[in-house]
């Protein structure tokens, strides 16, 4: 237990939508170690994405306990919360969520913004860095529209590095993307839990799921089925069996 | 977040967004510069009424022989030969609120230089009628007080007629005119005064000595009139009533007697002129009112709906780890910028538009500071309250429910 990131004890949701309430999640426990690379799965409905939602600190449970890195988030306020997202998580979405008309860096840049002690001189270094390390580093001076659906995500990834965060959530990461790019993305993942980096992403894809190292099924707000990944897939050697496509069609 | 994170964060979000940061400002500018522009212009025809009134000399007092009716037939205001010189005399020496007093003899008849001639009409007075009137000599001179008692033959031209003998821009001062086949000297020309409110030529006229008006062209004992000025605007209403006083008493009229002049203050006229200010100030206040309105709901609306849009913007973020008050603050500084930068570009543009519109109707039009601070002021508040507040409640959405807004 003691390294353990997250924490979370008997969690529920409930959603009231009109006189109806759903129980989006019925009692979870779960509990997820430093380094681990966590897939959490299930069909839609199942409660998975409000788990990641919770985890991210982007929603609050109806009941239950939740100790990020050590500290209980249920009895912080959202400023708190806000800076706790800001120091300790990064988020990489289905659809980027980059701003749109602004360059790579600028938005890589973005969190750093919101952490007071940040000069910019150090800013602008770690946003180059984080860029460096999804390989987009020629490429920060590119508008959001001038890359493809792949490089916008790594863009995205790098913006949940830049502040060194002790976890990255990633919600449906290779949701938008086609099979070749997937893996590339998940070769991303790999390589940075390789360096020690906790990674909890959601995906339906029973694929995508086996590069990582534990899965968690859903079902009906409830953890169905929770195992470590026997037969785990390495991306590097996958993306040597995949057919190499126009990969470089947004040349500058 | 420091002060200059926060500007940066604000000022890539306006540039990064130019033509949506430009039509929010293009509503606080046309809200701004239309308020300013139709202030401008309703000032200006209220400056100009005032003005026209005032140059008629607010002090004036014109003192008419009463209608004569005799056996019922009315014989006229003109034909009354109520009014005396000795009336100006005891006017002069006995009216403490009068300044100064004029008789008015009038004839008309036509006048000859050379081979032109016109109609016109000569009125009689004495040298201090230009005073009373606000008439501005243009060149030459007036005709001296012992001219007016030795009855010389001198005139002032008024510039029609001077027009009309001479040709425009002609200067006669010194040449012999003909009036009703009478030589005059012409000593002096009248500024020109333009038209009347009511449209009537003010210059076409000449002024001689009441006495030579009186004797040689008129042949009449009585006067047409008498204009006065009252010593000030506020006593002009005491100097009509001390007037009526002085003059029934010396025409030894009885308690049961009729006036047989009549008294017009410019007074009078002044109230009938501050009631149409008046009207003008409350349609003033209603255009400026509407345009605040519309222009207020303009700006409100594109606020509104830009600030909206960007909730998606706002959810992320916060789940980056923006505080609420983060978020607030750049778009309230974001709605500053724009409030400020249209609210300037409004005030510019309103005053091009209401000098455009004063060329183009020839009217004057005044741009006042209060329409200037009011039509910011109100722009300045409503662009930043409709930034500020749909920030607000997105701001205070869950980050999960801003970042799924549609």
């Amino acid at each position: 237990m003691d390294n353990s990131i997250i924490e979370i004890r008997q969690l529920r949701k409930d959603y009231h939508v009109g006189e109806v309430v759903v129980h989006a999640l019925r009692g979870v426990d779960l509990q997820i170690k430093e380094g681990e690379f966590v897939a959490i799965m299930g069909m839609s409905g199942s409660g998975k994405s409000t788990m990641l939602n919770i985890l991210g600190c982007l929603d609050q449970p109806t009941a239950g306990d939740y100790f990020l890195d050590g500290t209980n988030v249920n009895s912080m306020n959202r400023d708190e919360l806000a800076r706790l997202r800001n120091r300790k998580l990064g988020f990489v979405f289905q659809a980027y969520n980059l701003l749109p008309r602004t360059t790579a860096l600028e938005n890589v840049e973005l969190p750093l913004f919101y952490n007071p002690r940040m000069k910019s001189k150090e800013r602008l270094e770690r946003a180059v860095l984080a860029l460096e390390a999804v390989g987009l580093k020629e490429r920060m001076g590119h508008m959001p529209n001038q890359l493809s659906g792949g490089q916008q995500q790594r863009v995205a990834i790098a913006r949940s590095l830049v502040n060194d965060p002790v976890l990255i959530l990633a919600d449906e990461p290779t949701g938008n993307l086609d099979t070749r790019t997937s893996v590339e993305i998940m070769e991303l993942f790999q390589s940075l839990n390789d360096k020690g980096r906790t990674i909890v992403f959601v995906t339906h894809e029973p694929d995508i799921a086996k590069f990582a190292t534990r899965n968690v099924m859903f079902r009906d707000g409830r953890i169905q089925r929770e195992n470590m990944v026997t037969d785990r897939l390495i991306a590097s050697d996958v993306l040597l069996t995949l057919p190499v496509e126009n990969i470089e069609e947004f040349e500058n | 977040m420091n002060i200059k994170n926060l500007l940066k964060i604000a000022v890539r979000a306006l540039v990064r967004n130019k033509l949506r940061a430009i039509l929010t400002m293009l509503g606080i500018i046309i809200g701004v510069a239309s308020v300013i522009a139709m202030l401008a212009i309703g000032e200006g025809s209220k400056k100009n009424i005032q003005d026209e009134m005032s140059s008629m000399g607010t002090n004036l007092i014109m003192i008419m022989p009463n209608m004569q009716m005799r056996g019922g037939v009315s014989l006229g205001a003109s034909s009354s030969m109520a009014l005396k010189m000795s009336d100006v005399e005891t006017l002069r020496n006995e009216a403490v609120y009068l300044s100064a007093v004029s008789p008015q003899v009038s004839a008309s008849g036509q006048v000859i230089y050379g081979n032109q001639n016109t109609q016109t009409t000569v009125h009689g007075v004495s040298e201090e009628y230009l005073d009373i009137r606000k008439l501005e000599i243009g060149s030459g001179r007036i005709f001296s007080s012992s001219e007016v008692r030795g009855m010389s033959k001198v005139c002032i031209l008024g510039t029609t007629v001077v027009e009309n003998l001479f040709g425009e821009g002609a200067d006669p001062v010194g040449v012999t005119i003909r009036i009703k086949n009478l030589p005059f000297e012409v000593i002096g020309v009248l500024e020109d005064k333009g038209e009347s409110g009511m449209g009537q030529d003010q210059d076409d006229l000449i002024l001689a000595p009441y006495t030579t008006v009186q004797r040689r062209l008129a042949a009449i004992d009585y006067i047409n009139g008498i204009y006065a000025s009252a010593v000030s605007e506020e006593k002009s209403t005491a100097a009509a009533d001390e007037v009526t006083e002085i003059l029934r008493r010396t025409h030894k009229l009885k308690e049961s007697d009729e006036d047989d002049f009549r008294i017009m203050s410019q007074s009078e006229l002044l109230e009938t002129v501050s009631s149409i200010t008046d009207i003008m100030t409350y349609l003033l206040g209603a255009i400026a009112g509407i345009s605040l309105l519309v222009g207020g709901i303009g700006i409100m609306n594109i606020m509104f709906v830009s600030v909206t849009e960007r909730t998606r913007e706002i959810g992320l973020r916060m789940s980056i780890g923006g505080r609420s008050r983060d978020i607030l603050r750049q778009f309230l500084v974001e709605s500053i910028i724009m409030s400020i930068l249209g609210g300037a570009l409004g005030v510019v543009f309103g005053y091009l538009i209401a000098t455009a519109a004063g060329t183009l109707m020839g009217s004057p039009v005044v741009v006042t500071t209060q329409s200037v601070i009011l039509a910011f002021a109100v722009c300045f508040v409503i662009g930043v309250f409709f930034g500020w507040y749909p920030a607000r409640k997105a701001a205070n959405l869950n980050p999960i429910d801003a970042l799924r807004y549609e």
